[in-house]
């Protein structure tokens, strides 16, 4: 789609993709260009400036040639080649306008034309349509087709001359809630085919038919875009240059006039969005080209997913209640903060300074989330600061900190491109992070090899065009045994890259470790019955990986939420330090994160035993820096994680949270503990955009800004520092930093201290780089600059490190770490026969607070438990009955459905609706080392039931009196 | 806070330590006690030895001294 507005830096259409090569120049059009080998011609020419008229090419796809708009003429050459699939030559002399080529061009354009319906005026594409653009480019004043007798066969009128219906005439398909397709302008240029398949790799589009009859179709025959294996990334509406593909918002909203670069606030693969507008309405969102983390492409949820926004269940004025059996009452700012304030010094003063504390949100900005733990540190003065990261990738933290020396990631996104094994373990990227999958999948169909280690057969394991090499389908909770055994097959087999771990890590940690891994016990043959895994499968995949090149590992919450989740991180450490396999391109270990900002809460301080940059309260120094920079003492002592936090509640010894933009009663485990844990507060801040469950037992609530709504940064899983750009102003009156620093004020104020007086966030960063060594040159202006960088970024890195550890760990010495299985405690037994495991799906995100109320809940209305068809049966368990689910944790139910993606004895489902509350399933065993929540292994036991459990009704009940807002007093 | 859970934190710990290489696996426990349990929560865990020492890890037992 062209770009009709002034764009942020150049993301012009170039026609074909960039190559790598060696310096080749020609002339255009009497110019000199000098561009890599295997350019086209059209490329070249538009680096000189030239813009050759095409239709079927785009810059993010590869050259077609089937329009012939873009013909030129080469000296030397007969005819007239299509520029977009004439790869340069030296010394070559093109010229892209003659009489020639002129003639050619209106030719096509006439043909085109002629089937084409002239009513551009109220066309939703009107303004923004490639082939009205390339008609005013060549020239086109009429068109010379004589129509037949009995008048012009289209495919777009409805009926004939005679008023007979046009067998040719296809209704348009609005079966998609974001965008329409309407056969009738389709100019069967093939792009959204192309853009399916390379960009997306769903291979949901086809061209049925031949000539004049060929037609876009999605799926197979009776199939429309719902039904169809489309997973409404967008990426088609995006390529088709006409009003075939449009967004519904467009066709509602208009053409939109002005646009603002800013980042996804879903995932953790952090996506750079073109926000376009027409003054402060949000007509859509668009994949920006220039963001470093997809290229130009998103999925449903950044593209489609932001109605939220404006749903009328936001809160936009701040409440309070005595009680929580009160019903909410609608006051000023000033009284709600004033109300907050005075609470949560009455509690300090009864109960002690550690009596309160905050939960910050990997949903929430870099700024946001670090003015929050300044909140507990410098003005509740203590360090009770948790963020939700601690239920997911806290594992990541620790583990990746003790081999490695820092928490992060390796790569950088692109670097997927060059590998050439990819290891996923505990993850499900096409539905998790899918433009990362979709980057992934690109690379496996150019001949990558894949091995998934999930208990579940993922999309990844086998899909159009993609299949993995292995799939090693373990037991959950064995982890750890699986990740050991590919260790024992890589030493015992000398698979080991012997230089690398002489140079880059400890020799002596490695030979402790060598000769534990290389202990029989270790071997896949004896783990075999513990794991499910089949012995020889794993072997191969360890070889596989050890010696089929560059290898990477991606992992996600299937590898950190078990009770022993930081040993498999180490684990997993260790097969890349093994294999040599860390500090290039191609290779690494690579944390998933689930949301937008995880990565950046943890960089940020969030974590109770640290403070900003991963440095422990205990060191003196790190402490000087910051009371210098803050003007307080600092605890020298770890303050409480947030199931800490609740069983100090339930003990009477914890009384007062501030929560930001998080909603630990839906989404940590345990509900009923949760529940007793808030219940046991004496005042509960919810900070947030809508009533949430936590809410339900909050006695203020702060109404929350979205992403649209304010500036800040995201720092995704390649620890991309994104800026987030105000858009619009915020409907609730102020952005969340500001909300935070007005709540600091409050207490501050009462105690004659000294007021936080941040202007911006730009403000807010610069305190970040100046106490935070990985930050150090982070500033907005270079942001401005740069469009983002990534950590570290400071003396030794000017301009950030897209690859870590390439010289050397950061700690110095790699450490190889002993890993031995420890069974979880959570145990399947003759009541509790089955495993649940858990995951989420596409189109929902995490506790669904923001896509349940979007059109995206066509694709999951509800929760569904996934059965093996062999466990259904012996409980006369059939499609979509309802079962209750039982744990020795408590109880719920959902509809079934019978698939063998799972293994006998393991189920699985999603935790996207309240509703459900998957999570009174779950228990509280956690990690050793991080207390992050075994949410992936609960025993289970399913049985028929007539409907939702007394706990869900009771709770909806619940629920909807905690709800209840007073009408504002006048 | 609820003496099994903490105890039952406190042994896994103990758990991942005894695996490890070297002789300092008490040290090693206690250190990373230290490092992320709130001093609350291991002033608790010390309390919980006078009545429930034999639910302790063994490792644990001899890290309390040091925390
Ligand atoms: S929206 Fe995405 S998945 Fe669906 S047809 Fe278009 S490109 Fe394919
Ligand atoms: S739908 Fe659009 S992109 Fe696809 S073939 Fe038709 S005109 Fe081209
Ligand atoms: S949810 Fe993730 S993959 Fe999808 S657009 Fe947002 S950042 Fe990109
Ligand atoms: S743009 Fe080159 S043939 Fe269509």
């Amino acid at each position: 789609m062209k770009d009709f507005i002034i764009p942020w830096g150049d993301d012009r259409d170039m026609g074909t993709p960039a190559k790598e090569g060696a310096p080749v120049t020609l002339e255009i059009d009497g110019f000199s260009v000098t561009v890599p080998e295997g350019t086209s011609v059209m490329r070249a020419a538009a680096i000189a400036g030239l813009q050759i008229p095409k239709l079927c090419a785009s810059d993010n796809l590869e050259a077609f040639g089937s329009c012939r708009l873009c013909v030129v003429e080469i000296e030397g050459r007969r005819g007239t080649p299509a520029s977009c699939t004439t790869p340069v030559a030296p010394g070559m002399v093109v010229r892209t306008q003659s009489e020639q080529v002129q003639r050619i061009r209106k030719g096509v354009m006439e043909l085109y034309i002629s089937d084409h319906p002239l009513d551009c005026l109220t066309c939703s594409a009107n303004g923004d349509c490639e082939l009205q653009d390339m008609a005013g480019v060549v020239g086109l004043r009429d068109q010379r087709f004589e129509a037949p007798e009995g008048g012009m066969r289209t495919h777009f009128a409805r009926r004939d001359t005679s008023g007979e219906a046009n067998p040719e005439y296809i209704p348009k398909d609005d079966s998609n809630p974001y965008f329409t397709y309407d056969p009738a302008k389709c100019i069967v240029c093939n792009r959204c085919v192309r853009a399916c398949e390379e960009v997306q790799g769903t291979f949901a589009l086809t061209i049925q038919g031949r000539g004049f009859e060929s037609r876009v179709s999605a799926g197979g025959v009776g199939d429309d875009f719902l039904s169809s294996d489309c997973v409404s990334c967008g990426a088609c509406v995006q390529a088709c240059p006409t009003a075939t593909l449009q967004e519904k918002s467009v066709i509602e909203l208009g053409t939109p006039t002005r646009s603002v670069i800013t980042t996804c606030a879903y995932c953790g693969v952090g996506c750079s969005f073109k926000a376009e507008l027409n003054g402060d309405q949000l007509v859509r969102m668009v994949p920006y080209k220039n963001g470093a983390a997809n290229r130009g492409h998103s999925c449903v949820k950044g593209r489609f997913a932001y109605g939220y926004a404006t749903h009328s269940d936001r809160i936009l004025k701040p409440m309070i209640r005595e009680r929580i059996d009160q019903p909410w009452r609608e006051v000023s700012w000033d009284e709600a903060l004033g109300f907050a304030a005075d609470k949560l010094r009455g509690i300090q003063a009864k109960y002690g300074r550690k009596s309160v504390g905050v939960i910050t949100s990997s949903r929430c900005t870099n700024e946001e989330t670090y003015l929050v733990q300044k909140l507990a540190r410098a003005v509740f003065l203590n360090n009770n600061t948790d963020t939700c990261a601690r239920v997911c990738h806290s594992p990541t933290g620790y583990g990746l900190g003790q081999t490695f020396g820092t928490s992060a990631g390796t790569q950088n996104f692109d670097s997927v491109g060059k590998a050439d094994v990819v290891v996923v373990i505990g993850a499900n990227p096409t539905d998790g992070h899918p433009v990362f999958a979709s980057r992934l999948k690109k690379r496996l169909r150019a001949g990558a090899k894949l091995i998934v280690i999930d208990p579940r057969r993922i999309d990844l394991v086998k899909s159009a065009h993609v299949e993995a090499a292995h799939h090693l389908a373990l037991r959950p909770g064995t982890n750890v045994a699986v990740v050991t055994a590919m260790a024992h097959v890589i030493v015992t087999e000398g698979l080991y890259d012997e230089g690398f771990i002489r140079e880059r890590c400890d020799w002596d940690e490695f030979a402790e470790y060598a000769e534990f891994v290389s202990d029989a016990r270790h071997s896949p043959e004896a783990t075999e019955m513990l794991t499910g895994v089949p012995a020889e499968e794993l072997r191969a995949a360890a070889r596989l990986y050890a010696t089929g090149g560059n290898g990477a590992i991606y992992y996600g919450l299937g590898v950190t939420e078990h009770s022993q989740g930081s040993t498999t991180v180490m684990g997993i450490a260790n097969l890349a330090m093994l294999t040599g396999n860390i500090g290039r391109d191609g290779v690494g270990v690579n944390p998933l994160r689930g949301q937008n900002n995880v990565q950046g809460s943890c960089d940020m301080g969030s974590f109770p035993h640290e403070l900003p940059g991963y440095r422990h309260v205990k060191g003196a120094e790190v402490r000087a820096i910051f009371e210098a920079a803050w003007g307080v003492e600092i605890d020298a002592e770890p303050g409480l994680r947030i199931p800490n936090m609740l069983d100090a509640a339930v003990s009477g010894r914890f009384k007062g949270l501030y929560c930001q933009g998080e909603d630990i009663l839906q989404s940590d485990p345990d509900t009923r503990h949760v529940a007793a844990g808030l219940a046991a507060m004496d005042c509960v801040i919810v900070h947030d955009l809508f009533l949430n469950e936590t809410a339900n037992y909050a006695h203020v609530f702060l109404p929350g800004s979205t992403f649209l709504e304010k500036d800040g940064t995201f720092t995704n899983a390649e620890r991309r520092i994104n800026r987030v750009r105000k858009v619009m102003a915020p409907r609730n009156g102020y952005a969340d930093w500001e909300i935070t620093q007005m709540l600091a004020n409050a207490i501050l104020a009462a105690e004659d201290r000294p007021l936080w007086h941040y202007t911006h966030p730009a403000r807010i960063m610069e305190e970040i780089a100046a106490t935070t060594p990985g930050f150090a040159h982070v500033d907005y202006a270079m942001l401005e600059e740069k469009g983002s960088v990534q950590w570290p970024c400071n003396d030794a890195n000017p301009e950030g490190s897209p690859i870590m550890h390439v010289e050397g760990f950061v700690r110095g010495k790699g450490r190889f770490i002993v890993t031995e299985y420890v069974a979880t405690e959570e145990r399947t037994g003759p009541r509790f026969p089955l495993l649940l495991t858990t995951g989420r799906i596409l189109s929902q995100y995490n506790v669904g607070a923001q896509t349940r109320r979007t059109p995206n809940t066509v694709w999951h209305t509800e929760d569904v438990l996934e059965i093996h068809p062999h466990d259904a049966e012996v409980r006369g368990v059939k499609e979509g009955d309802w079962v209750k689910l039982a744990s020795r944790s408590g109880e719920t139910a959902m509809r079934a459905h019978l698939t063998d993606r799972v293994s006998p004895g393991v189920v699985y489902t999603t935790f996207h609706h309240p509703t459900t509350q998957a999570n009174v399933i779950t228990t509280d065993y956690s990690d050793w080392a991080t207390n992050c929540p075994e949410y992936k292994v609960t025993a289970v036991q399913v049985g028929l039931s007539n409907g939702p459990t007394e706990w869900q009704e009771e709770y909806d009940a619940l629920a909807e009196r905690a709800r209840r807002i007073l009408p504002a007093a006048e | 806070m609820s003496h099994d859970k903490l105890i039952r934190m406190a042994n896994q710990i103990a758990t991942f330590f005894r695996s490890q290489p070297g002789s300092d696996q008490v040290e090693k426990v206690a250190a990373h006690l230290k490092d992320y349990w709130a001093p609350e929560m291991r002033a608790d865990l010390k309390a919980q030895a006078a009545d429930h020492a034999q639910e302790m890890d063994d490792l644990v037992r001899r890290a309390l001294p040091l925390i």
